[in-house]
């Protein structure tokens, strides 16, 4: 073993960070999926409904990632399921974004003013109609911000999945730091990676905020 | 034998002992009149009155402890009553405009004609060009609600109620947010709908309009109807606190 950084350890990286963009992603549909499901039933007329999910938000973030990790990936085969590092990974992220993007788009729903759901059961539009056509479109220009925000979170966090023998980023840097035992120079390129994956999300996410916001003072009538 | 119909117009609107509190606080404590089809009934009085409590009664955006409260055919007061056929029968107008922000002034006032009463599309397009034209303003179909000015905001919000062509309209303190020249404006759009026939109950502080367009004027005070009768009790008031409301608003 040994040697010297090289180009074939690069293109491990590579794959490494494409791992990472691809389990970004999954977390990002599933947990959006999840989270949508669950900020609807945040704010549903049903008690028993709004209790059940505020419990699983609870929960979920009442567990650090690392612990969901394991116990999806040990817990689960420990039960007999056979699981692939991916799947559990997958699963666990989108356990928890599910329960995030579940909380912040709640506060997204409720921020829309009381008197717009009024002004729609005034003209007679049913629940459904007035969550569809007046409530979610305008909750949707208020979470677009804090969501994209999260988004820098969701791909930081993949890096945890290491633990459960996924080789993403985090995991092929520890890989290749085995062998080449260079570690300052490999997670400054991996921090450098990581970086340039969350950072243009971030300025989008800025951006966003500052449009959003001079669209919303306009948007308030007196 | 000619059999003869006789044929009894009931009131629109009838509030019989009405009762509500919020928490301890009694606001409304046994509020009754009758709105006959056609006619504008003002209501007036300070704040904390009940009169606004009163006015949202009607369309049930408040559940009232008991007594009983009648619009059209509705029992507003039983827990089965159908809310959105109640609805689609009273219009409500708010202070505070609430058009939805991300549709254009069309959009606002096709949704419900569309979504609710499932008219197409294009008669819709229609009909909101007919309601824009009747509060003038027709050019503004495709504006979005941020590029109007407040009596615009208003004047398109009673459009979009009107669409739906109910048989009262609820006027809560429409002009309250607007300077006195564009409440001008939001007046004479309700003084033409008066003209036609509308049926109307309204919470305004507009004492000089309150005196051209009512047919009935009721005076709340603390959660009572404390003085009631045609246009002239404001010129000529019979109970001290009526003498003092009007005195103090003119």
């Amino acid at each position: 073993m040994g040697g010297t950084l090289n180009a074939n350890h690069l293109l491990f990286l590579g794959q490494g960070a494409l791992w990472t963009i691809g389990l970004s992603a999954i977390a990002l549909i599933g947990g959006g999926l999840v989270g949508f499901l669950i900020a609807l039933a945040r704010v549903s007329p049903r008690k028993a409904v709004r209790l059940l999910s505020g419990a699983y938000v609870q929960l979920v973030q009442g567990t650090p990632l690392l612990v969901i990790m394991f116990l999806g990936y040990f817990g689960l085969s420990a039960l007999g399921l056979r699981i692939t590092p991916l799947w559990a990974a997958g699963a666990s992220l989108t356990i928890y974004v599910g329960a995030y993007f579940g909380e912040i788009w709640r506060g997204c729903i409720q921020a829309v003013p009381r008197p717009q759901w009024e002004a729609a059961e005034g003209l007679g539009l049913s629940r459904t109609q007035r969550m569809l056509k007046v409530i979610l479109p305008q909750a949707m220009r208020i979470a677009t911000p804090p969501t994209v925000g999260f988004m820098v979170q969701i791909i930081k966090n993949t890096s945890l999945a290491s633990v459960v023998g996924f080789v993403e980023l985090a995991r092929s840097g520890q890989i290749i730091n085995n062998s080449l035992f260079e570690p300052f120079l490999i997670y400054a390129i991996i921090a450098l990676i990581y970086f340039a994956l969350c950072f243009p999300i971030s300025l989008l996410s800025r951006r966003l905020e500052r449009r959003m916001g001079v669209g919303r003072a306009k948007l308030m009538p007196a | 034998m000619n059999q003869e119909r006789i044929v009894i117009e009931r009131p629109i609107v009838v509030l019989d002992k009405v009762h509500k509190s919020f928490g301890s606080l009694k606001v409304l404590d046994g509020v009754s009149f009758t709105v006959e089809r056609g006619d504008v009934l003002v209501l007036i009085g300070r704040s904390g009155s009940g009169k606004s409590t009163a006015l949202r009664c009607i369309d049930r955006f408040e559940k009232i402890d008991s007594g009983e409260i009648r619009v059209c055919d509705h029992r507003v007061d039983a827990a089965d009553v159908d809310l959105r056929a109640l609805r689609q029968d009273v219009g409500i107008v708010f202070q505070s405009y609430n058009l939805f922000p991300h549709l254009t002034i069309e959009q606002n006032i096709t949704l419900a004609p569309v979504s609710v009463k499932g008219m197409k599309k294009p008669a819709a397009r229609e009909l909101a060009k007919a309601m824009l034209a009747k509060v003038g303003l027709s050019e503004k179909l495709d504006a979005y609600p941020e590029q109007l000015s407040g009596g615009q905001q208003q004047r398109a919000a009673i459009a979009r109620s009107l669409a739906m062509q109910p048989k009262v309209m609820l006027f809560d303190e429409v002009t309250s947010a607007l300077d006195p020249e564009l409440t001008g404006e939001v007046l004479k759009v309700i003084e033409r709908l008066a003209a036609d026939g509308m049926t109307m109950v309204m919470v305004t502080h507009e004492m000089g309009f309150a005196r051209g367009i009512a047919d009935q004027v009721v005076f709340m005070h603390a959660g009572r109807v404390h003085e009631a009768g045609s246009a002239s009790i404001l010129s000529g008031p019979a109970t001290p606190e009526l003498a003092q409301f009007v005195g103090t608003g003119l």
